[in-house]
C-alpha cells in the first residue's frame, strides 16, 4: 500500500509522522525546497485551549483542537520540540467584553478545555503586572507555544527515521484517476504511483481536490501580519495574552515567543482567492497591529522592532476543516486548516488513520518504530566557532543543521533551512553579520557556487555570480 | 565659456569653488580658501584623475579575491577601461600586501598595488 | 587568570586601545571575535583612513594592517574568535569577561575593561521598510563582506537607501564593478556624506532622491522593485510614491553601538548617542569599564576611533596604577542650542581633553562656544553628518561646562 501525502506542512508533517508508525509506504511531497515553508512557517505558533470554536458550527474544528492540544504535550516531549507551555489570558478590557468571556468560559466547557477560569482584575493584575487595561480575564492554563516550522521539522526528521520518503522540490501538477480510483499524483518530478493521495496543500488544496471532482470547497488566504521586538525590549508577559475575541478573529496577540522575544499579531485581511503567495507585510497592516496591541500591552518603541513577518491562513468555504474520503477511491481531502490547525494537527493525522482502516485499509503496527527524535542542541557551553553572534549558534551546529536537511532530501542550499534549525540571523542584527558566513558553509557543504546560495529556495540565489561578473559581459 | 560649480574635497570647509573656462584654457577661479583648493579645482576640470580601488580574483588563496589599488590617481575617462582589465585577471596566492600585481595596466603610469594580504591553501599531496 | 586591562574587541578602537595599554607596561589581553583582527577595516577597501592620525590616505585593510603590526610588536595577548558573551562586575576593582571560543566558554579576569566591540547596521525592519522577504537586501556592510571578502555579486541593479558616507562609498563600489546604480534615496533635505564621497554621486550619474524614502519592497525571490514616497519636513510620507525597478536593495541607514553587554552589566547608556555615559578618561559607569571607538559613538572618522582607543588605554593605566580612577566633583557637559550629544559627558577638570559632538540640524556661520572656558569658534558650516572635535583646556571655572552652538 502506498500512499502520497501533498504538502509538508504541519498537517502532512503530523499524518506522514503518525502513518510512519504501519506498514505502509509513505511518500511526502512537496513543492518548496524545504519542509514547513507554507502556512506554517508563518503563524503565531499557539497550541490553543479550545474555548473558541462553536461546536455547533464548527465541529471538527471543536473536537480536533482540544484532543490536538493534549497529543502536542506528548509529541514536544517525544521529539524535542523547543515549547513552552504558558498559558494563556484573554483579556476584558471593560464590563461589555466580561459577558463575552462568560460566554467562552461556556464553551470551553462544552469542548471540555480543563482548568479554564475566570479571574477577577486584581488576580489577572498579579500574573501579569503590566497589564495596560484589565476588567477580568480568561485563564486557559493549557495554552502553550512551539515554533511551528521545527515542529514540522521535527516530525519529518521522525518521519524519514521511520522509512517515509520525502520529494522537496516537487510540484503536484495532477491528480491520476482511472476506474473511480486514485493512481498516482503528475509531479514536476514525474509520476508517483500510489493507492492513497492525501491532500494537505494547505492554501492550495482547492486547486488539488477539484482534480478529483471535489469542488465543493474554495480556500480563500487570510493575511495576518506580525511584528518581533528586540530580545532586550519589554516588558514581555509571562503569558500569551489575548483581546477578547470577535466573531471573525482571535484578535491581535501579545505574547513572548518561544525564543524570547516580544512578539504581536496578527491581523486578519481577506485577499483575493488569487493571492495566495502574497506574505508582504504593508506599512498599514503593521501600523494597525501595534495600535491594537497597544491597548492590552505597553509596547517597546517601533525602533525596537527587529522583524516583522506576515503569514497566509487557508480560509475554507464554510469555516470548518475539510476532512473526508471523497467519492473518487483513495483520495482524502485534510483541507481548509486554519486556525487552530496547528493546535488540531496531530488530532488530524489520528483521524486520517482512522479514515484510511475505515476504507479497509491494513494500518499493521511496525515492529519497530522509532518513538524518539532529538533536536541540534548548541549551548552555551558549546564548541566550535560562534557564527551567529546574536544567538550564539556555532560552526558545529550549523553543520549538523545540513547534515539534517540533507537526510531529509533537501536538495537546494537555502540560508532559511539553517535558520529554521538553528535560530541563527533571527537575533537583533537579522543576518547582517553572519547570513554569508552561513551560506558559505552550505556553499562547501551542497558544493555550489556561493552566489547559487539561496534565502529560500530556486529564484531567490543571494548573488549573481562572482564579484566581477558584470564586467566580464 | 562655462562656469563649472565645485564643492572643494581638500578639507572639511567645503568651499564653493568656481571654475571659469574658455576652450582648454582657464580664465577664472573663484570661491576657494586655499592654493591647495585651487589647484584642485583647475585639475578636477582641465584632467580630472581618481584613485581607483578594487578586488581581483586570487588563485588557490585562503580568500578568494584581493583588494588593490592603483598607486596614483590615473584619468577619470579610463577607470571603466581599467576595471574591464581588472575584471580578467586571476594573481596566484600568495599575495602580499603592497606587492605590485600589474605594473603599467593598459599602458597607463600607475601601478595596481595590492592592499591587502591573501594566504596560499597549503596543497596536500594526492598519493 | 587575571590581566590588567582585558581589550573587548579588535577593530580600530581596541588595536590602538591594546597597543597603548601594552605600551604602558600594563598585562595586556585582547579579545575578538573574528577570525581575523581589524574589525570592520579589511571589506573597507576604498582610501581616506589616517588622513589625520598618519598623516597619509591609506585604505581599509592597509590601515588594519598598520594596527595590527604595532600589536603584533608588542606584549599584548590576542586571542580571535573570542566572541565576548557577558561582563560582570566582581567587586570595583575586578572585572570577569566570558566569551565563547572554538574550545568552549572561557572566563578571564581583569582589573580594567576596555569595551571596543563596535556597532552593527540598522537594517530594513528597524527602518520601517515593509513588503517581501526576499533576497537582494543587504545592509551596506553585508553586501560589502559579499564583494569584498567572499568575492561575490550582489546584484545588477542597485537601490541605496540612505546619503551617508557608506551608501555613497557603496554606490562606487557597485558601479565600479558594473552595477547599475538607479538611485541613492535620502529622507532628510540634504545628503548625508561628506564632500569628497558626494563626487562619487557625478562620478558615475548617479540620481540622488532626496527628502525621500523607500517604504516597501515587492518581489517572489528576489527585490523585484521598492516603492519610494516623498516626505515632508516633518518625515511625513506625502503622496503615492512611485516605483523603482531594481534587484538589490542596499540599506545605509546608520549604525547603531553594540552596547548590549554593557547594557547588561549596568552600564548607563545616552539614548542621544546609543553608547555609554562616559567621563574623560571614556570610563563608563562602571568603574574601571571603559568604552572607545563605535561602541561609545558613531564615528565618521577612524582617526577619531583610534584617538578614543588610546585615550581609554591612558584612563585603564590610571585606573590600574591607581585602583581607581580618584574620587572628584565630576563636572557635567551641559548642552545648548543645535547640540545632539556631546561625548565624554562629565569632566574631571584636571586635563585637557577633547569633546566629540554632532549637531541636530545643519547650519551655516554656526558659532560654537563654551563660555565658561571662553572658547569661542565660528564655523563656516556644520553638518549632523560631520562630527566636530574641540579641545578643552583643564582649566573650568566655577565647575560648570556648556557647549553651545547656534
Amino acid at each position: 500500500m502506498r500512499v502520497a501525502i501533498i504538502g509538508a506542512g504541519i498537517v502532512g508533517a503530523s499524518i506522514a509522522r503518525e502513518l510512519s508508525r504501519y506498514e505502509v509506504e509513505v511518500h511526502l511531497v512537496e513543492r518548496e525546497a524545504d519542509v514547513g515553508w507554507g502556512v506554517s512557517k508563518a503563524n503565531t505558533g499557539l497550541i490553543h485551549a479550545g474555548y473558541d470554536d462553536d461546536p455547533e458550527r464548527f465541529p471538527n474544528r471543536a473536537r480536533l483542537c482540544v484532543e490536538g492540544n493534549r497529543i502536542w504535550h506528548r509529541w514536544v516531549e517525544e521529539l524535542d520540540i523547543p515549547h513552552a507551555w504558558s498559558g494563556a489570558l484573554v483579556i476584558a478590557k471593560e464590563e461589555s467584553e466580561v459577558k463575552v468571556l462568560e460566554g467562552l468560559l461556556r464553551r470551553g466547557e462544552r469542548n471540555r478545555v480543563p482548568e479554564l477560569r475566570i479571574l477577577e482584575r486584581d488576580e489577572a493584575l498579579s500574573m501579569e503586572p503590566n497589564l495596560v487595561k484589565v476588567e477580568a480575564a480568561l485563564y486557559a492554563p493549557t495554552v502553550g507555544q512551539i515554533s511551528p516550522p521545527q515542529a514540522v521539522i521535527a516530525l519529518v526528521e521522525n518521519a524519514v527515521d521511520n522509512g517515509v520518503k520525502v520529494h522537496l522540490d516537487t510540484e503536484v501538477r495532477g491528480v491520476e484517476v482511472s476506474g473511480e480510483k486514485v493512481r498516482g499524483l503528475r509531479t514536476s518530478a514525474g509520476f508517483l504511483e500510489a493507492d492513497i493521495v492525501i491532500n494537505a496543500a494547505g492554501l492550495y488544496a482547492d486547486e488539488i481536490s477539484r482534480e478529483v471532482g471535489a469542488d465543493y470547497f474554495e480556500i480563500r488566504p487570510r493575511k495576518g501580519e506580525y511584528l518581533i521586538f528586540d530580545e532586550d525590549a519589554g516588558p514581555k508577559p509571562s503569558r500569551v495574552l489575548f483581546p477578547t475575541p470577535s466573531e471573525r478573529s482571535k484578535g491581535v496577540v501579545v505574547t513572548t515567543e518561544v525564543q524570547g522575544h516580544l512578539m504581536v499579531g496578527p491581523n486578519a485581511q481577506d485577499l483575493p482567492k488569487e493571492e495566495k503567495d502574497d506574505r508582504s507585510t504593508t506599512p498599514k497592516g503593521l501600523r494597525e497591529i501595534y495600535k491594537k496591541a497597544s491597548e492590552i500591552w505597553p509596547l517597546p518603541p517601533l525602533n525596537k522592532v527587529i522583524r516583522t513577518f506576515s503569514g497566509l491562513r487557508p480560509e475554507p468555504t464554510g469555516g470548518d476543516f475539510v476532512i473526508r474520503a471523497e467519492d473518487v477511491w483513495g483520495f482524502v481531502n485534510v483541507a481548509g486548516m486554519r486556525s487552530p490547525g496547528l493546535t488540531a494537527a496531530p488530532a488530524v493525522a489520528k483521524e486520517v488513520a482512522r479514515i484510511l482502516a475505515g476504507m479497509g485499509i491494513d494500518l499493521r503496527e511496525k515492529t519497530k518504530w522509532k518513538v524518539r527524535r532529538r533536536g541540534i542542541h548548541g549551548n552555551r557551553a558549546g564548541q566550535g566557532r560562534v557564527i551567529c553572534r546574536c544567538n550564539l549558534v556555532r560552526e558545529p551546529e550549523i553543520r549538523e543543521a545540513i547534515r539534517r536537511m540533507k537526510r531529509i532530501g533537501v536538495k537546494t542550499p537555502s540560508v532559511d533551512s539553517v535558520k529554521f534549525r538553528t535560530s541563527a540571523t533571527t537575533g537583533t542584527c537579522q543576518g547582517s553579520f553572519c547570513r554569508i558566513e552561513i551560506a558559505s558553509i552550505l556553499a562547501e557543504e551542497f558544493n555550489s557556487p556561493l552566489w547559487d546560495v539561496t534565502l529560500k529556495g530556486r529564484g531567490s540565489e543571494l548573488g549573481v555570480g562572482d564579484v566581477k561578473v558584470l564586467l566580464r559581459r | 565659456m562655462t562656469v563649472y560649480k565645485l564643492t572643494c574635497v581638500i578639507c572639511p570647509l567645503s568651499c564653493s569653488v568656481e571654475v571659469e573656462v574658455e576652450g582648454n584654457r582657464v580664465k577664472d577661479v573663484r570661491g576657494f580658501s586655499c592654493t591647495r583648493g585651487k589647484e584642485w579645482a583647475v585639475e578636477e576640470v582641465l584632467s580630472p584623475k581618481r584613485v581607483v580601488m578594487t578586488v581581483i580574483q586570487v588563485r588557490g588563496g585562503k580568500e578568494p579575491v584581493v583588494s588593490v589599488k592603483t598607486d596614483s590617481p590615473i584619468p577619470k575617462e579610463r577607470i571603466r577601461e581599467l576595471m574591464s582589465y581588472l575584471a580578467t585577471l586571476e594573481v596566484e596566492a600568495p599575495i602580499s600586501i603592497g606587492q605590485v600585481v600589474v605594473e603599467h595596466p593598459l599602458g597607463l603610469k600607475t601601478k595596481i598595488v595590492a592592499t591587502g594580504s591573501v594566504e596560499a591553501v597549503e596543497t596536500r599531496g594526492h598519493a | 587568570m587575571m590581566y590588567d586591562v582585558v581589550v573587548v574587541g579588535g577593530g580600530p578602537a581596541g588595536l590602538a586601545a591594546a597597543s597603548e595599554s601594552s605600551k604602558l607596561g600594563l598585562g595586556t589581553l585582547l579579545l575578538d571575535e573574528n577570525p581575523r583582527l581589524g574589525g570592520i577595516l579589511p571589506q573597507c577597501i576604498h582610501p581616506g583612513f589616517g588622513l589625520h592620525c598618519l598623516g597619509e590616505d591609506l585604505t581599509g585593510p592597509e590601515f588594519a594592517h598598520r594596527l595590527i603590526e604595532e600589536v603584533r610588536r608588542s606584549d599584548v595577548e590576542v586571542k580571535t574568535q573570542a566572541h565576548v558573551t557577558s561582563l560582570a562586575m566582581r567587586s570595583d576593582l575586578v572585572k570577569e569577561v566570558t566569551y565563547a571560543s572554538p574550545q568552549g566558554t572561557e572566563a578571564v579576569q581583569a582589573k580594567a575593561v576596555i569595551y571596543a566591540a563596535g556597532a552593527r547596521e540598522r537594517h530594513r525592519f528597524e527602518v520601517g521598510i515593509a513588503g517581501d522577504r526576499v533576497a537582494g537586501i543587504y545592509t551596506a556592510g553585508e553586501a560589502q563582506a559579499m564583494m569584498d571578502l567572499y568575492g561575490v555579486m550582489p546584484g545588477r541593479r542597485v537601490v541605496i537607501v540612505g546619503s551617508g558616507d557608506v551608501g555613497l562609498i557603496m554606490a562606487r563600489r557597485f558601479a565600479l564593478e558594473g552595477a547599475e546604480v538607479v538611485g541613492v534615496v535620502e529622507m532628510l533635505p540634504y545628503p548625508g556624506g561628506l564632500a569628497r564621497n558626494l563626487m562619487i554621486l557625478r562620478d558615475f550619474d548617479i540620481p540622488l532622491y532626496l527628502s525621500h524614502k523607500v517604504t516597501e519592497v515587492r518581489g517572489r525571490g528576489r527585490v523585484e522593485r521598492v516603492k519610494v514616497v516623498r516626505v515632508d519636513e516633518e518625515l511625513r510620507e506625502t503622496g503615492e510614491g512611485f516605483w523603482m525597478e531594481c534587484d538589490t536593495l542596499l540599506i545605509s541607514a546608520g549604525l547603531v553601538p553594540r552596547v548590549k553587554i554593557l547594557r547588561r552589566a549596568g552600564a548607563i547608556i545616552d539614548p542621544a548617542t546609543g553608547g555609554p555615559v562616559v567621563n574623560d578618561r571614556l570610563e563608563t559607569t562602571l568603574p574601571g569599564v571603559f568604552a572607545a571607538g563605535n561602541s561609545l559613538i558613531i564615528n565618521d572618522l577612524v582617526d577619531y576611533a583610534v584617538e578614543q582607543g588610546r585615550t581609554a588605554a591612558k584612563g585603564a593605566g590610571e585606573f590600574v596604577r591607581g585602583n581607581g580612577i580618584p574620587t572628584r566633583r565630576w563636572i557635567r557637559v551641559r548642552r545648548e542650542g543645535n547640540v545632539r550629544f556631546v561625548v565624554p559627558h562629565m569632566l574631571g577638570g584636571d586635563r585637557d581633553v577633547w569633546l566629540y559632538t554632532r549637531v541636530s540640524r545643519p547650519v551655516e556661520d554656526a558659532l560654537v562656544e563654551v563660555p565658561e572656558i571662553g572658547l569661542r569658534r565660528k564655523v563656516p558650516v556644520l553638518k549632523p553628518s560631520e562630527m566636530l572635535r574641540l579641545r578643552i583646556k583643564a582649566e573650568v571655572e566655577g565647575g560648570r561646562v556648556t557647549l553651545v552652538i547656534k
